[in-house]
């Protein structure tokens, strides 16, 4: 497990030493998932260049984007944070975070902002924070849109002016350059809003001069940490080192190891293409990438390619609220409301639309039913019903608060005691496992942009330094 | 490729380790089939059984929705990705990470 090539210089905001090597920790694969403490103390022994973690995924769904909270826990980041900046502030070592709160808007990164005062007050550390906006405005969409320098991904629908009107809040993920600015000033800590997940590993190796495809593949593998090792965690350390021709990977955990397949693998998850990788600025050519086997569950990967592209573009993410969510759960048991549940829900349906529609409330109710397909809707194969019981999941979008629970509440009561054909349990079809039987939601969200937005400049990223 | 003398189907949980979906971003879902070896890897891919055809039909999506299928030789694996019906938390979604869209692949024989 011991490396002992090329001596590092640790001295933060250092001229551009040639250097032959540079040693990066990647605590845990989205800040505030955790990591055990021995891991990360056997990362901080090897003397790493750099400690960055990807705390952001849009996988949760558009509410975390809209409401502007986080969808990882608080303590957690904060627990998560404290080792990172204990260790970086006391050793020199600089620390980046990407996608502050899961989705980077501001509202992430204030949140995130706070919980890095917090500690730096907690445990007497003084630094210089830089902090990336990715906000982006409509205005700045609206005209990139007139100008026709937005372009669509596959099967999203088309940006109209009234599409960005209507979202909610935008985002653009940032490439390396805005995190190279942040600590060309001076920025010991540097936490980034929305950002592209390798940025954060790769930007400081790229500007000391190694090279962006190896540097960015490097960064698509550490921003999972350990889930590309096996057997695979998304709660552990990797060290992974670049050299001038390859980089290597390594657990910081004796349980787990790094196969070229694993590594390989690696690159075809959440992907549709396992060869050419698209991010901001270019993309990872992956055709020609060897892997190679090294002693002590250690592998080494070389030949990754960044193509720059001619226009440079980020990616947006938007989303616009779709009104207020109430649900209700129940179980259903009887075999005969069993046999006939379609047709009973349609006909509840049906009179529920018609109630709603003499009191003017605009509402929309979904029914998922766990038993009979509520995982894969109209995708599901499997044609028959053969489950003895059914849960039934009541959704219903409306457009304020109180029609969404008036439109629940009318749909539950409806179904509750339906006069079904042959029915003869006649107190009641539904078993509620709690009271209430029905829950707020809140706001709900969808995506609404998703689309390439060509810029001239990194001006969209906007830095603020403060110093703690 | 001879081992299937009396021409015993095999079934696609049999031979693969990894069968899995996820999403793409929100508006795909990306299926990952990763094989225990190279001969049951090579045979499946040899034969076409996960043809455009095949997954229209398991998922029941029309071929327009599949946007790609990709071999990939070094880790024995297939990736197939298609347009998700409903994106990821829209209204009516029942899977927002897409994590569960993979059951119809483990009745794959061929």
């Amino acid at each position: 497990m011991v490396q002992e090539r090329g001596s590092r210089s640790n001295q933060t905001g250092d001229p551009r030493v040639s250097q032959s090597e540079f040693n990066i920790l990647a605590p845990t694969a989205i800040l505030g998932y955790g990591f055990p403490e021995s891991s990360f103390q056997k990362g901080i022994a090897r003397h790493p260049d750099l400690i960055a973690v990807d705390a952001g995924s849009t996988d949760p769904g558009p509410y975390y984007l809209g409401s502007g909270k986080s969808f990882t826990d608080r303590s957690m980041v904060k627990r998560d944070l404290r080792f990172m900046l204990r260790a970086g502030i006391q050793q020199q070592i600089p620390v980046i975070i990407g996608t502050a709160g899961g989705c980077g808007a501001e509202p992430h990164l204030h949140w995130c902002r706070d919980i890095i005062r917090e500690i730096a007050v907690e445990e007497q550390l003084s630094f210089k924070l830089g902090l990336i906006y990715a906000d982006v405005t409509k205005v700045v969409v609206g005209s990139a849109l007139a100008a026709g320098r937005i372009q669509g991904l596959d099967f999203v629908p088309d940006l109209t002016p009234s599409v960005i009107a209507e979202s909610t809040r935008i985002v653009a993920q940032m490439g390396v350059e805005p995190i190279m600015t942040a600590l060309d000033s001076g920025c010991q800590v540097v936490l980034a809003g929305r950002c592209y997940d390798p940025a954060v590993f790769a930007a400081r190796p790229i500007q000391l001069g190694f090279d962006p495809g190896l540097a960015v593949h490097l960064g698509k593998i550490l921003e999972c940490a350990a889930i590309a090792s096996v057997p695979g965690s998304g709660s552990d350390c990797v060290l992974g080192t670049l050299d001038n021709n390859s980089f290597v990977l390594e657990s910081l955990n004796d349980q787990r190891q790094f196969t070229i397949e694993s590594t390989a693998a690696h690159t075809l998850y959440e992907k549709s293409d396992p060869f050419h990788l698209p991010g901001p600025g270019g993309t990872l050519n992956l055709e020609n990438t060897t892997y190679t086997q090294l002693p002590g569950g250690r592998t080494q990967v070389s030949g990754s390619r960044f193509e720059p592209s001619d226009r440079y573009t980020v990616k947006l993410e938007g989303v616009h609220r779709t009104g207020y969510r109430s649900i209700s759960i129940a179980g259903i048991r009887d075999p005969v409301l069993i046999r006939q549940i379609d047709t009973v829900l349609s006909r509840v349906h049906t009179y529920v639309n018609g109630i709603i529609r003499d009191q003017h409330i605009a509402g929309q109710a979904f029914f998922h039913v766990y038993g009979k397909n509520g995982v894969m809707g109209e995708m599901e194969p499997t044609p028959d019903l053969v489950s003895h019981e059914l849960c039934l999941v009541t959704e219903v979008l409306a457009g304020t608060e109180k029609e969404a629970e008036t439109v629940c509440s009318l749909i539950r009561s409806t179904l509750l005691h339906y006069g079904y054909e042959g029915r003869i349990a006649t107190a009641g079809n539904l078993a509620f496992p709690f009271s209430p039987s029905d829950i707020s939601m809140g706001a709900a969200y969808a995506f609404s942009i998703y689309h390439l937005m060509e810029i001239d400049d990194q001006r969209l990223f906007r830095l603020e330094i403060l110093n703690l | 490729m001879k081992n299937n003398p009396e021409k015993k189907k095999t079934r696609l949980p049999e031979v693969a380790r990894v069968i899995r979906s996820k999403n793409a971003g929100p508006f795909e879902l990306t299926f990952d089939i990763i094989f225990r070896d190279k001969a049951s890897y090579s045979e499946f891919r040899r034969r076409d059984v996960l043809s455009r055809e095949t997954i229209s039909s398991l998922f029941r999506i029309p071929g327009g929705d599949i946007h790609s299928i990709v071999y990939f030789d070094l880790v024995n694996a297939i990736k197939f990705t298609i347009r998700r019906a409903v994106p990821s938390g829209c209204p009516g979604d029942s899977d927002i990470y897409g994590a569960q869209q993979h059951a119809p692949l483990l009745t794959l024989e061929w």
